[in-house]
């Protein structure tokens, strides 16, 4: 019945509806112009990330608004998370221009694919619904298989695709396993609804476990935890770097934004459980990913093993926002503000590491080795020096945001009482010293082997730069991103 | 409200280096003359926390505060006591120095080099001047990056090797010490404040932890026995200005460390542990003094005498009486200069013949009669001769462990023969008897900046010697608080 149907409020979902738009003007316009101007596709995805980022400043009021019949929601949080996705976004394309167009993969499919994943990566971050969060997943996670095997003749590529869609489907298949037992015992798809199910208490307790588990490992999945993590070292070695670092920053965003609205928008009230899992997880994960990582001699594998340990890090502080079964506000905003941080920082890093590799990378060569960073300081540097921030970013040494970051989810964690677990950390961090170490011993004591000058273009050099003295800049004066980071939290809770 | 003296003590030589990165090893007159125009500067600055210090106070003085990460209330708190002040203008100094030192020695990318020594004066300024737990930390910590590249890029041939062992062995220490910070934070209530930590009364089981987690830190950075494995390969590799920095100020850190921390905030558990750290102590001085007596290397002999030394200034610290106290403090400045001064040496015998080996040199007074006088001058110091600065920190120590305990003072007593025996020993294969080979007889004299280096060494080491009153007297108002404070239980 016509007269039935209310138009459901487009405002707060504004942001995404632009971007599927613009879409389509990206598609066709690489159909008419993809051959001869490359460059159209790709400066309309900055654009439209561009305007995005516009529309998502105008229309963030913080105020929390459910639309879509409760499926979609627009809070300060989202705002905040979907800002720094398109930064990611938009700085993962100025970086990749020149290396897609040296080896002839700036098509039209990569923009799109970007795109799509991105649109991807805003549903699940505005998800209110598990079919919403689920629709959001698939479409990212879809966009980013095509991503890693948009290398075609690269067997690496291939490989990597294949087993990235394999585990994928796996871990998308346990999720939505776990939704259906929480909806049978909830009776509720809703966010809201599940969470104001718990928190009556009429939901069977063993069946809504049993969800759970299913549940924190898809969620488990998508931040690479050990031991599912299997997928993260062999993609980020097999994608094509550009691919590598776009999958290391924005939808670890995305990850820790579907891990925030599952595990406490939705499943606050059994905190105590997942929380125990989580503790697991994070501590196999510091460890496992700090000591694999001693063992690479590629410089993506070891940032892949370094990407599972500092997701370790960060469930740190998400694992600490209740307190022996007690609720208290406070604790819960620090620990979950102090993740949330930790995410922002660790995507800030991973992007500008990431950089670094296409820096030395020039047509015909991967510079992925570690080989490839020996005697940089006398080839850059300036650069050098960028590097150097990043790897004691990496490695929690101050004045970096690394350190600030792993400060922050320190405290929370030996806030909630998890002394030892912080202690075990640390002590772990102390092997993670070691590898960031050796890239900055590798730069600065080693002689070049590569003598090569670095080809990169301007854009590159300017925005890596910039995202290094960001590193620094934003460890030296933490305040303002900490406190962005809290007050998103603070009111969207 | 006084002005901002500490801050400029702090970013004067960290922002003095900017420049000095951006003019590049290329154009080298310009860069050193530069650095040393920052070194100078920072050096300067740091003149009127000496003459506008009342030395009748003992509470925190030249105070700086502002927030600086409101989220967990941590502030840019800077401030001195007569404990910490010394050490500001020593540091600086000696940076002044090693700048100088490093002029015509240093061809591999100097402006890095002298770069990165400006930035390490300024972080260590920031560590003595910090009176916020995480500001302390987040300067102890960062200043572990330059001297890992100074260590890795100008060092010997082992160099990697030593850079990795002092970086992982100080960041193991000072990462359980955060942890501790983090700790007395969420027990005061939400405060980083170093001296609200001084009042908060905290349970004997939490103190001895603490206590613990900054023993680690401390003792890697003094570096006690059995942690201090890191600094003989250190000194080793680094470049002669590196272990100048490093024997002269980075091992006071440290000791420091127990004073500001340690001791007020855990006062019993101090107290309870005490016998451990003077066992410790004991065994640094006596058998580290044995150690160093059958090197082969100047600079590892020299590393482990440091390490025997700074054995008497934990004794000093641990046996809680102001002469103690002061005597190790005196004693952390006199080895400040001392030390400076011994790997200043050994650095210009190396510079001319490229080995640090005590076999291979003999007659060195025949061939540089001006060296060999400062040299011998030096050792004296060392060994702790009357009149020089290195007696009057060891006999204040021994009073004050003697009065402790007899046999305590005793042992210490001991280092009287064996830093003598060690020093005098080498200087005796070192710089008399005959020429002993051709590459000795070659050997030049020091020329005018050498002398300058080690001859403004040379009056800062006879002039606390005979007249260390000026340094007591600063640091007597804030000792006699320090003790107060300590012998009150916090329990």
């Amino acid at each position: 019945m016509l007269n039935n149907f209310v138009m459901p409020d487009l405002y707060p979902a504004a942001p995404e509806i632009f971007l599927l738009l613009m879409s389509f003007l990206v598609l066709f316009v690489d159909l008419i112009f993809g051959a001869t101007r490359r460059w159209m596709a790709a400066m309309l995805t900055v654009i439209t990330l561009l305007g995005c980022t516009a529309i998502t400043l105008v229309t963030s009021d913080g105020q929390t608004t459910l639309t879509f019949s409760n499926m979609f929601v627009d809070d300060l949080l989202a705002d905040f998370l979907k800002l720094v996705t398109y930064l990611a976004v938009i700085m993962m394309l100025v970086y990749s221009r020149q290396y897609m167009a040296d080896r002839g993969l700036d098509k039209g499919e990569f923009y799109l694919l970007v795109l799509y994943a991105t649109l991807g990566m805003m549903v699940m971050i505005s998800a209110a619904n598990f079919l919403t969060m689920y629709l959001g997943l698939e479409l990212m996670s879809l966009s980013l298989y095509g991503l890693v095997a948009i290398d075609r003749d690269s067997t690496r590529g291939t490989e990597a695709a294949m087993k990235y869609f394999v585990l994928g489907a796996l871990a998308s298949g346990l999720l939505l396993y776990g939704m259906s037992m929480i909806y049978g015992a909830t009776g509720s798809l809703e966010i809201g609804g599940v969470a104001q199910a718990l928190y009556q208490g009429q939901a069977e307790k063993p069946v809504l476990v049993f969800g759970l588990v299913f549940l924190v490992a898809g969620v488990a999945f998508k931040l690479g935890l050990v031991p599912f993590h299997m997928w993260i070292p062999d993609v980020y070695h097999g994608a094509p770097t550009t691919v590598t670092m776009f999958i290391g920053s924005a939808p670890k965003l995305a990850a820790f934004a579907m891990a925030l609205r599952l595990l406490v928008y939705a499943l606050f009230g059994l905190a105590v459980d997942w929380q125990k899992m989580l503790l697991i997880m994070a501590v196999l994960s510091i460890g496992l990913g700090n000591l694999a990582a001693i063992a690479q001699t590629n410089i993506k594998r070891m940032l892949a093993y370094s990407a599972i340990s500092h997701m370790g890090y960060m469930v740190l502080g998400l694992m600490s926002g209740v307190v022996g079964g007690q609720i208290d506000a406070f604790t819960a905003v620090n620990a979950y503000s102090s993740a949330l941080y930790y995410t922002v920082a660790y995507v800030l890093m991973s992007l500008g590491a990431f950089g670094m590799v296409l820096l030395l990378s020039r047509a015909g060569y991967e510079a992925e080795n570690l080989e490839d960073f020996k005697g940089l300081n006398k080839r850059s540097p300036w650069f050098a020096a960028i590097m150097l921030i990043i790897m004691f970013s990496m490695a929690g040494i101050p004045f970096f945001i690394g350190f600030f970051a792993k400060f922050a989810v320190l405290l929370a964690a030996i806030k909630a009482g998890y002394t030892a677990v912080a202690v075990i950390a640390v002590m772990f961090s102390l092997v993670g010293a070691y590898y960031y170490l050796r890239v900055v011993k590798l730069m600065y004591f080693d002689t070049p082997v590569d003598s090569a000058p670095i080809t990169a273009g301007l854009d590159l050099r300017l925005l890596l730069s910039l995202n290094g003295l960001a590193v620094a800049a934003f460890g030296v004066f933490p305040d303002a991103v900490m406190m962005v980071c809290t007050t998103a939290l603070m009111r969207s809770l | 409200m006084n002005s901002q003296l500490l801050s400029l003590a702090i970013w004067v030589p960290i922002l003095g280096a900017v420049p000095v990165f951006w003019v590049g090893s290329e154009r080298r007159t310009l860069v050193r003359w530069l650095s040393l125009a920052v070194a100078v500067a920072g050096f300067l600055v740091t003149l009127p926390l000496y003459t506008g210090f009342d030395a009748t106070l003992s509470g925190m003085q030249f105070v700086e505060q502002a927030p600086w990460i409101t989220r967990f209330n941590v502030q840019y708190l800077l401030g001195i006591d007569g404990i910490s002040m010394p050490f500001i203008l020593l540091n600086s100094l000696i940076t002044v120095l090693v700048v100088l030192a490093g002029w015509e020695v240093i061809e591999d990318k100097q402006a890095q080099y002298m770069g990165a020594f400006l930035v390490m004066s300024g972080l260590m300024n920031g560590i003595f001047c910090a009176l916020d737990g995480v500001l302390f930390y987040v300067f102890f910590e960062a200043s572990l990056i330059p001297m890992y590249i100074i260590i890795g890029a100008w060092g010997g041939p082992n160099r990697v090797y030593a850079a990795f062992k002092f970086f992982l062995y100080t960041l193991l220490g000072s990462l359980l010490m955060l942890v501790a910070l983090i700790w007395l934070f969420l027990e005061s209530g939400g405060s980083f404040n170093i001296l609200d930590w001084h009042q908060l009364r905290i349970g004997m089981a939490p103190q001895i932890l603490i206590f613990i987690a900054f023993l680690v830190s401390f003792a890697v950075k003094v570096p006690m026995w059995p942690v201090h494995t890191w600094l003989p390969d250190a000194h080793v590799e680094a470049p002669t200005g590196g272990s100048v920095v490093l024997a002269a100020i980075a091992l006071k850190l440290g000791a420091y460390g127990f004073v500001r921390f340690s001791l007020p905030i855990v006062p019993d558990a101090s107290h309870h542990l005490a016998p451990l750290i003077i066992s410790l102590s004991l065994i640094a001085v006596i058998y580290i003094g044995f150690v160093a007596l059958v090197q082969t290397d100047m600079k590892k002999l020299i590393a482990y005498s440091s390490i025997s030394h700074m054995g008497f200034v934990t004794l000093g610290f641990f046996i809680f009486n102001q002469i103690g106290v002061e005597g190790a403090l005196v004693q952390m400045i006199s080895h400040g200069f001392v030390s400076a001064a011994m790997f200043l040496c050994v650095g210009v015998m190396y510079d001319r013949m490229h080995s640090r080996m005590i076999a291979d040199y003999g007659g060195v007074v025949n061939t540089m009669p001006k060296f060999a006088a400062l040299f011998v001058f030096f050792s004296m110091a060392n060994s702790g001769l009357p009149a020089t600065s290195g007696f009057v920190g060891e006999f204040m120590v021994i009073l004050g462990a003697i009065k402790f305990n007899f046999w305590v003072g005793f042992a210490a007593a001991t280092t009287l023969i064996l830093g003598a025996a060690y020093t005098l020993w080498m200087v005796k294969r070192v710089v008399f008897g005959d020429v002993a080979n051709a590459h000795v007889a070659e050997l030049k004299d020091i020329g005018s900046r050498e002398l300058l280096v080690l001859g403004l060494l040379a009056v800062c080491v006879l002039a606390m010697g005979l007249y260390p009153f000026p340094f007591t007297e600063v640091m007597h108002a804030s000792v006699d608080n320090l003790l107060k404070h300590v012998a009150v239980s916090k329990l």
